[in-house]
């Protein structure tokens, strides 16, 4: 019955990192707290009262000892702090090749939308061995999504985008909990990452779905919403093309350049005159309140799809606008 | 030598409700924030007690998902607003920072009463909340959540903390200004007590912190009210903004709520170690440094919340160094105590048992300075073991060893020592009981705020709550004792303690007016001369 | 220790000098501004965020205050200043007369002030401006989301700013009371020189308040 696991499995290439600088964490603090803790009962015990009216010895301060007991600190807590920041660069960094899966997070419960056209609620498929990027959002308060056995989480935002980033080394369901606080259910927001072998995996990937991919769901819509009666690729589009854009900068109209990336395009049709692109007028409707967040999801697989096959740069997770 | 209670003290300084709802006195209004404080402090433990009821069974089932939510929301805002923040400051600090300083009140008698009657107005209004409807945002009342989607009395709620924040206000404007002119003749900042640098230090971060959590108060209460829209995404505002907003005070509010102990402990350590401080000014700058950092690193709140990584990075290197003013402090108490007169009374108990609990909880806030590591237990149980470490381990303890020292000066009366001893045995039992596992449960992954849990959780959870029944025990019996010795005490005399400090050279209880005479202070506030018995290396 | 007998009848008990109790009460002012920077701040602070943002959003709703009497309104505004600036003066040299007659002053046009505002949030209702359930914004509806939180802006820090000023105006209004009982004058003149900080700190905030809100996007 006390067999109580001190940390969760290593699921992801990150765990054992996470994890170390954990442990480093552990056995400084155990040492510091125990070097403490044995000084003051040493102290009280070696110099108690021993006279009603007996006092202390002046003992005058010793400015070399203050300088050591700053020192030796700082120079501890900035160890603490490189290494700490080298395991949040590897987690804020995926690697250019990863396999996106986009999730959204609503009152309460998460649903999954794989590219393949996949859609899976409280459930993530992902094969083993090969790193995925998460693209969220929520569809009204603020969630979070975490993983432990992975070692990441993140907060999920309505009216934008975050990313995660991992990789499975180890095959098997893993916890998925909503870690911010959320309304009735929070505690009831869970779910559980089913890591499978390739085999596997590619075997649940092609019982598929007859509505097709997200990005063609998202051509359809293009058309539906009459998206492409502006964007054209001839030079009498009220909007500009959308071949390449996804992933490379943009020139606005008071001639600043931001890169298109998916909380750009995620603005872009839904307040698209916050950024208006410079040659074109403020004259796109807001598509805010209009269109799902399932449909935004689509629109936007769709678009990447109209650039370059290679992954755009690496955007750290959770990157502010 | 019997010890004579004084005749004429300002407890008998007029008799009356009316000569204590109108009081101007210092010590008497610091006794009226002493009653409403621990009315409040048993409210919100009510409510820990029914949260880890409901704690011990994986399901949900002593209360329903709302109630559940709505009992640790209230935990929350009772706990912060009113009886952390104000406990220490306007308890002690209202009684003693006169005495201490050789003055006969603050600067401003009647604003200090007005800032005792914003407190009830915001504690009734507080009280209101709990009746209609409650709480269940979580006291950090993120957005959109509290501006849209609860359904609770979120309006009444932010107009309480709004109100409640201006008796924060003009208390520190008060210890601001009698601090800087109402000092004794010969009390240079340097020779005043370590307790008034921790108060001027706290004063500070009130007078700047709270205003800007009422603007967000207001801000919210107006969005959800007016539908303007300042943090709804649906509105075009942005929900994270709130979360700058909120915790650019409300981090600097754990330090109001830590610093006032620090400054206890310090008083504590020297009176019971017959000693001064060990390094005086470190520790004074280091109150003044803990407050200046503790502006600057907000966003360790947010590190998974949307936030950039350079921003993240630079709040967790400030982090990091607002640890180390801290550790300066815990070293310099520890030294302080080598080659003193150690006694073993409650209060030193008290101190011990702080410098022990807030080193651990110290500790653990550079596991979540570390970005690496905070990914993973934010928003877990972690953080939860972490800051009841430092509130309930760091200040609740400074504040009942500070009130057990000053009890005598406060009511002429002593209290019974055993009973005291047990009490503070028992309390840190409870305490480590309660909280040391939830760091396990942290790491393991299990989210705070969670009504329901996995099973394998159970059993840290079972010991957790084990612990918090014994640690609602060892706050109990204080209540019971010090009462009764209200009327059954000991006359404690002067300076019970043998301690040194101008509070204890006036009557216990003191008069109206403090001094008959201002005093004229000559020595260093730690002044023990050695008697004929010294203390032997 | 002074005598109690011979001490300033204003002298409160638990100072030792008038002196003291004039510099506490001055250093209390100056601390309570300070509050009032960071209370103001955050909101300053929330304008900039979203100016920042959407620019063309904030100029377009900017142009639809009412410069004129954006105008008159900074003139009354800092002309109470000068008034209240005068009032000080004379409590300083015992001029029960002037201090009167110069808070009433000021009180006057702390009154135009506030009609002149009341004015243009009855024009702002008629508008459809005020944000909300009905707020309207034809001309330019590619910026209805981010104007609203503009108006939102607008209506928060100068609903705040002018609940400052009727605050103010009370404590003007004992002032007065003071003075005509005589409580003021006879070197105690400290009341009336705080009241007199925290107006022009009022004034101070709507001088930020008025380009911020009335001036986006207006060149020569």
């Amino acid at each position: 019955m006390f067999d109580i696991p001190l940390f969760p499995e290593r699921a992801s290439t990150i765990a054992g990192e996470v994890d170390a600088l954990y442990f480093f964490l552990v056995g400084l603090s155990g040492f510091f707290a125990l070097l403490i803790a044995t000084l003051i009962v040493a102290f009280a015990i070696r110099f108690r009262r021993r006279h009603a009216d007996e006092v202390g010895a002046q003992v005058h301060g010793g400015l070399l000892l203050e300088i050591g007991w700053t020192v030796i600190p700082f120079i501890i807590t900035m160890v603490i702090f490189f290494w700490g920041a080298k395991v949040y660069f590897a987690m804020a960094n995926p690697p250019d090749e990863t396999l996106n899966i986009y999730v959204v997070g609503k009152q309460w419960m998460w649903k999954v939308q794989h590219v393949t056209g996949q859609r899976e609620i409280n459930e993530l498929h992902v094969p083993v061995g090969r790193p995925v990027r998460l693209i969220m959002t929520s569809e009204d308060v603020i969630h979070d999504f975490s993983i432990p056995a992975m070692r990441i989480k993140a907060d999920v935002i309505p009216g934008r985008f975050v990313q995660i980033w991992f990789e499975p080394t180890n095959a098997g369901t893993y916890q998925i909990f909503c870690a911010e606080y959320c309304g009735t259910q929070h505690s009831a927001m869970i779910g559980r990452v089913s890591v499978m072998e390739p085999a596997a995996y590619q075997a649940w990937l092609s019982g598929g779905t007859a509505e097709g991919s997200l990005a063609s769901r998202g051509e359809k819509l293009f058309a539906d919403l009459a998206c492409n009666t502006c964007h054209r690729p001839d030079a009498r589009g009220r909007g500009p093309w959308l071949a390449g854009v996804f992933g490379h900068s943009v020139q606005l109209q008071d001639s600043s350049v931001v890169t298109a990336d998916e909380n750009y395009l995620r603005e872009s049709i839904m307040q698209p005159a916050a950024k208006v692109t410079a040659g074109f007028q403020p004259v796109m409707p807001a598509f805010q309140g209009l269109i799902t967040e399932e449909q935004l999801l689509a629109l936007i697989e769709y678009v990447k799809s109209l650039s370059p096959a290679e992954q755009p740069q690496a955007q750290p997770a959770g990157t502010q606008r | 030598m019997a010890t004579e209670f004084p005749a004429h003290h300002y407890l008998n300084d007029g008799y009356g409700i009316k000569s204590w709802l109108l009081t101007r006195d210092h010590k008497r209004i610091a006794l009226l924030y002493l009653i409403a404080v621990t009315f409040f402090f048993f409210v919100g433990g009510a409510f820990a007690v029914l949260i880890r009821l409901d704690l011990a069974t994986p399901p949900g089932d002593l209360v329903s998902d709302d109630t559940y939510n709505q009992l640790f929301t209230m935990h929350g805002v009772i706990m912060v607003f009113f009886f952390l923040i104000p406990a220490i400051p306007a308890i002690l600090g209202n009684f003693l920072v006169p005495l201490m300083i050789g003055a006969k009140d603050l600067a401003f008698p009647k604003l200090n009463l007005l800032s005792w009657y914003i407190y009830i107005i915001g504690g009734l209004m507080g009280v209101y909340v709990l009746l209609t409807g409650g709480l269940d945002t979580g006291w950090t009342m993120y957005a959109p959540f509290s501006t849209r989607f609860s359904t609770t009395r979120v309006v009444p709620a932010a107009l309480a903390i709004f109100v409640t924040g201006f008796s924060s206000i003009l208390t520190g404007l008060n210890f601001i200004v009698t601090i800087h002119k109402m000092r004794a003749p010969g009390m240079g900042w340097f020779n005043m007590p370590l307790f008034l640098w921790s108060t001027y230090a706290t004063s500070l971060i009130n007078i700047l912190g709270t205003p800007v959590i009422a603007i967000t108060a207001l801000l919210v209460a107006v969005e959800r009210l007016f539908r303007f829209g300042f943090f709804d995404p649906a509105l075009g505002g942005d929900p994270v903004l709130f979360q700058h907003l909120f915790w650019f005070y409300s981090h600097p509010a754990v330090y109001i709520m830590i610093l006032p102990a620090m400054g206890v402990i310090s008083e504590l350590v020297a009176a019971f170690c017959r000693k001064p401080v060990f390094g005086y000014s470190f520790v004074a700058f280091s109150s003044l440094g803990i407050a200046v950092l503790g502006f600057l690193v907000w966003g360790h709140h947010m590190f998974v919340a949307g936030q950039s990584v350079y921003a993240s990075l630079i709040f967790s290197m400030l982090s990091f160094l607002v640890a180390i003013p801290s550790a300066i402090k815990v070293f310099n108490w520890t030294a302080t105590m080598y080659k003193g007169s150690v006694s073993w009374q409650t209060p030193m108990l008290y101190a011990i048992g702080f410098i022990g609990l807030f080193t651990i909880g110290g500790l653990t806030g550079l596991f979540l300075a570390s970005i690496g590591v905070n990914v993973h237990v934010t928003d877990t149980y972690f953080i939860i073991a972490h800051f009841h470490y430092i509130m309930v381990g760091g200040t609740i303890m400074g504040y009942l060893g500070g009130l057990h020292y000053w009890w005598p000066k406060i009511s002429g009366r002593l209290y019974p020592e055993g009973l005291s001893k047990l009490s503070a045995a028992i309390i840190f039992i409870g305490f480590n009981l309660t909280f040391f596992p939830q760091f396990i449960l942290g790491y393991l992954g299990m989210p705070r705020r969670y009504h329901a849990y996995p099973p394998e959780f159970q059993v840290l959870n079972v010991l957790s709550s084990a612990g918090a029944s014994i640690l609602g025990v060892g706050y109990l019996l204080p209540m019971f004792y010090l009462a009764w010795s209200l009327r059954y005490g000991k006359p404690a005399g002067a300076n019970p303690w043998g301690a040194s400090g101008l509070e204890w050279t006036t009557t216990s209880p003191p008069p109206t007016e403090n001094f008959p005479v201002t005093p004229t202070v000559t020595e260093s506030p730690y002044h023990y001369p050695s008697p004929v018995v010294k203390h032997v290396a | 220790m002074h005598n109690h007998s011979t001490a300033h009848p204003a002298l409160a008990h638990h100072f030792d000098s008038l002196d003291q109790q004039q510099e506490a009460a001055s250093l209390g002012m100056w601390v309570f501004l300070l509050t009032e920077i960071l209370f103001f701040g955050g909101l300053f602070l929330v304008y900039t965020i979203y100016r920042g943002w959407y620019p063309q959003a904030f100029a377009s709703a900017s142009h639809h205050l009412d410069i004129p009497l954006g105008t008159i309104n900074t003139a009354v505004l800092i002309g109470s200043s000068l008034t209240m600036a005068m009032a000080v003066h004379a409590a300083q040299l015992n001029s029960r007369k002037g201090i009167i007659v110069f808070i009433v002053l000021t009180m006057v046009l702390g009154t135009v002030f506030l009609g002149i505002k009341g004015l243009e949030y009855s024009h702002k209702f008629h508008e459809h401006l005020i944000p909300g359930l009905h707020f309207e914004y034809a001309a330019a509806p590619q910026f209805v989301r981010h104007a609203q939180i503009f108006f939102s802006l607008y209506f928060v820090m100068t609903g705040l700013h002018a609940a400052h000023m009727i605050v103010g105006m009370g404590l003007m209004t004992w002032m007065l009371i003071w003075t005509a009982r005589g409580v003021i004058g006879n070197g105690y003149y400290s009341p009336v020189e705080i009241v007199g900080l925290y107006w022009h700190f009022v004034d101070i905030v709507w001088i930020f308040l008025f380009p911020l809100l009335y001036l986006i996007g207006r060149h020569a």
